[in-house]
This record gives C-alpha cells, sequence and structure tokens, in this order.
C-alpha cells in the first residue's frame, strides 16, 4: 500500500491503515510529510483530552474506564499512551495497555502505546501527529496518557483542550501543589484512590491553591493578555461576560469506576466553555504556533546537522570555548551569522 | 530515508495459566536490546493478541505459554492473523512445550519456539535476524 491508499483508508477508519499511518508518523518514514498535509484538513473535529499525574496515580485505569464511559454514551475513543524509552538503550517497555485490553475488541476504541524516544515534557515528540491522525480518522475523543509526570512535564497542556491532572493522597505536603509547574496545567483536577487517608487534605490543599490564583485556572490566566487570530477573544474577563473556568476537584475511585462518568460530564463541559467563550481558538492556535515554531527549529537544526561548513566552523568556535579564548554566547552569534548568510 | 524506525514487540500471555515470569523476563530482555516492548499482561484471547498486534503496528508477537494449551492458542493466533491479512509479522512462541510439538507449530507459522534454558540473547539474535519488514 503507498501513504495515498492508506491515508484515503485511515480517513474512513480502517484500523490497519490508521495503524500504519501512525507509524510512518512516528518513525518519520519516507512520505511522512505528504501523508501528514492530506490528512490535516480532516484535523479539529475530536475532543483531545490530556490525562497526566505522577506515576502509579492510577493514569491508566482511569483512561480505561474514562474510554468505557464514553463508549456507553455511543462516542468513539481512540488512546495515545505514553510510557518512558530507556535513555540508555533505546528500548521501552509499554505497559499502559495491559490496563485497556478490554477494549481491544471493541472497532471503537483504538489504543497506541508510544515511548517518548528521547523527547522530554511528558509525551513523545511524535504525540501531536498521532493525535492528528486519530482525530483525522474521526474519533470523537482523543485521550492523551503521558507518562508518570513529576513537576515540570507540562507539554500536554499545548497539545490538549482540557488537561485532567490526577492526583493522590500521600505525596507530599501543602507547598507541593502552589509549586509552578504541573499543577498549573489543570483543567480538571482528580484526586484518586479516595479510599486512602488523606484524600480531604488533598482536596483542600488543591482548592487552596486554586484559591490563591484568583479562581482561575493557570492556563487561562496565564494568557490572558493575548487576542486570538480571528480576533474572536477579547481576552480580558468582563463581569458581562461568563465567569472564569475554575478547575473542579473530583474524587474517583478509577478502580471500581466510582466518579469516573463526574469526570466525562466536566471534561465534556470544560470543552463546552472553551467552545462558548472562544477560548478553544485561542488553544488551538496556541498549539499550532508551539507546533510551527518547533518544526522549523527541528529543520534548521537538521540542515544544520547536514552542513559540512557549519559543522567545521562549530568545531572550531568549540575549541576556542574550550581555551577559554572566546566565550559561548560570542560563539553561538557567529555560527548564527554564518548559518543565515 | 525512514529515521528512528525501532522494533516494535507485542509480548503476550494466551490461555488461561498464570504465571508470567518468563513473559517479563523476556520482554525486560528485549527491552535492554533496544526493542519497544508492548506488554500486555496475562489471560489474553487470541483475538485480543491480534487485535492488539494490529493497533500497536508490531513487528514481532512474541507469546508464552506455560498450561499445555499451545496447540491450540498457537494455530489459532496464526490463523486470525491470516485472516486479517497481516503476514509481514514474526511469530515466536515460548514456555513447557514439549519437543514432539515444536514441528507443527513452526508448520503452521511459528517461526520459532523458545524452551526452559534458551537464553534471552538467542531470543534477541532471532527477531533481529527474522523480522520481515
Amino acid at each position: 500500500m503507498g501513504w495515498q491508499e492508506i491515508v484515503s483508508r485511515a480517513l474512513v477508519r480502517d484500523i490497519r491503515a490508521v495503524s500504519r499511518l501512525i507509524s510512518i508518523v512516528e518513525d518519520r518514514r519516507s512520505g511522512f510529510e505528504d501523508a501528514y498535509a492530506a490528512i490535516y484538513p480532516h484535523t479539529g473535529k475530536a475532543h483531545v483530552i490530556g490525562i497526566t499525574g505522577p506515576p502509579g496515580s492510577g493514569k491508566s485505569t482511569l483512561v480505561d474506564k474514562i474510554a468505557a464511559e464514553y463508549r456507553r454514551r455511543g462516542k468513539t475513543v481512540g488512546i495515545v499512551a505514553v510510557d518512558p524509552t530507556s535513555p540508555f538503550t533505546g528500548g521501552a517497555l509499554l505497559g499502559d495497555r495491559l490496563r485497556m485490553q478490554r477494549h481491544s475488541l471493541d472497532d471503537g476504541v483504538f489504543i497506541r502505546s508510544m515511548g517518548t524516544r528521547g523527547h522530554l515534557g511528558g509525551v513523545a515528540r511524535a504525540t501531536s501527529g498521532v493525535v492528528d491522525v486519530l482525530d483525522a480518522a474521526g474519533y470523537d475523543y482523543v485521550l492523551i496518557e503521558t507518562v508518570g509526570v513529576g513537576q515540570s512535564e507540562v507539554e500536554v497542556a499545548s497539545l490538549a483542550d482540557t488537561v485532567a491532572l490526577v492526583q493522590v493522597p500521600g505525596l507530599g505536603d501543602d507547598i507541593q501543589v502552589i509549586k509552578a509547574g504541573v499543577m498549573e496545567i489543570g483543567d480538571v483536577f482528580v484526586v484518586n484512590k479516595k479510599d486512602r487517608p488523606g484524600v480531604e487534605r488533598v482536596v483542600a490543599e488543591i482548592r487552596m491553591a486554586l484559591d490563591l490564583a484568583g479562581n482561575v485556572s493557570g492556563r487561562s490566566r496565564a494568557y490572558s493578555g493575548h487576542h486570538g487570530p480571528t480576533g474572536a477573544t477579547t481576552g480580558t474577563v468582563d463581569a458581562t461576560e461568563v465567569a472564569p473556568w475554575r478547575p473542579p476537584i473530583l474524587q474517583t475511585m478509577a478502580e471500581s469506576g466510582e466518579g469516573v462518568a463526574e469526570v466525562c460530564d466536566t471534561c465534556d463541559a470544560h470543552m463546552h466553555r472553551l467552545s462558548e467563550d472562544g477560548a478553544l481558538v485561542e488553544r488551538r492556535f496556541r498549539r499550532a504556533r508551539s507546533e510551527t515554531m518547533q518544526i522549523a527549529s527541528d529543520l534548521i537544526w537538521r540542515g544544520l546537522a547536514d552542513d559540512r561548513r557549519a559543522l567545521d566552523a562549530a568545531e572550531e568556535l568549540a575549541w576556542k570555548v574550550a581555551r577559554r579564548e572566546m566565550d559561548p554566547y560570542a560563539a553561538g552569534w557567529s555560527l548564527r551569522e554564518l548559518i543565515v548568510n | 530515508m525512514d529515521e528512528g524506525k525501532k522494533i516494535r514487540v507485542l509480548v503476550a500471555k494466551p490461555g488461561l495459566d498464570g504465571h508470567d515470569r518468563g513473559a517479563k523476563v523476556v520482554a525486560r530482555a528485549l527491552r535492554d536490546a533496544g526493542m519497544e516492548v508492548i506488554y500486555t499482561g496475562l489471560r489474553q484471547t487470541p483475538e485480543q493478541i491480534v487485535a492488539a498486534a494490529i493497533q500497536e503496528d508490531v513487528d514481532v508477537v512474541a507469546m508464552s505459554i506455560l498450561s499445555g494449551a499451545h496447540n491450540y492458542l498457537f494455530p489459532r493466533v496464526m490463523q486470525l492473523l491470516h485472516e486479517r491479512g497481516v503476514d509481514d509479522v514474526l511469530v515466536v512462541g515460548g514456555g513447557i512445550i514439549p519437543d514432539e510439538d515444536i514441528p507443527g507449530l513452526k508448520e503452521c507459522g511459528i517461526a520459532e519456539v523458545f524452551t526452559p534454558g534458551a537464553s534471552t540473547a538467542d531470543t534477541v539474535k532471532f527477531i533481529r535476524e527474522n523480522i520481515k519488514r
């Protein structure tokens, strides 16, 4: 099958074609840019939900149950489950699917496991492309399960319309929840394993952190000064407009499914709100901008790696820096001059 | 020119036995050999294994059986792969498999069978040398 046929079959959700197209995008196989260009006009319809949180917090189980709930409601679901790649061997053990296998015979659920392949930030470099393939294939929801995150892996926020941040009791004190980073990207907070001791404290601490943030989700606040490219958003919060989205704090027991329907309802409500107040346009514009900048930067970097003259110059400059004859910024500027001219 | 192609392997435990130590040892060894290993866990039906192999677009399906049901389960997986038109996936098996059963399993398309005592290095080598794409 050539890529044209794979694309046309993937667009009507032929499972093997979807799967093969994901591999083409993930491995950047020859022709992948043409294939991507062909599917891109069909993207933008799915509600993309990121599920992130620390290792062992129950993300996979929650994703499994969220998928089951959306299926019950007659919706189709694509799942991208990311696990870490070994920085030493390049290998990976992708184990998220283990908790989702009951969906494997359901054609309305497509599950794909990915290794991070050296990318930091909680997802793989190609996750964005895989999400686009599933979106183009017509899945109503695309769920991204990140690797188990620590404090600063926030990249899923630039891929997802809605971010559900999963927390569990017993991980730390109230200073953890007011630190910068991952706590700022949640549109929905899910306190999982609610049968464990300490659940009330986690909820209270998140509530306090949200109060300090002025009742507005981190992402909406951080970007409230921006105008969307269409001028559809005013950015500033006006009292006559809809009240700002305050991230709800939900309690679940993913293992039994308790609270999962509320998580789905809340994600839907968040999407509804984004569409209503114009923030969706802005979020998707930000995603497009960061993706475009990233690709341009990749291309420049790859062009540099192929450019013998630049590589020779870089080597010479590096020796000067190492011998303390030049500082690294001056060397960087010299190299830039050489590449640009 | 393809970039970043990695060998992807589905490690699965078909059937009802609950002994997955061997499958985990193999999964870990393949990971350490630089492969992406999708581990699907215990008690998988042949239908589930084939569906997962297709969605994950794997190069290899590695199955472990210790229950004695290999003469049914391995051929059943091969049959389902064939029915779905999947002919470019290398399928290997392992577990407690009597020597006299091995020729029949190879006959139906299982490329190799690794029995107790086989080294994981041999498994890695076999996969590297025999993947079909």
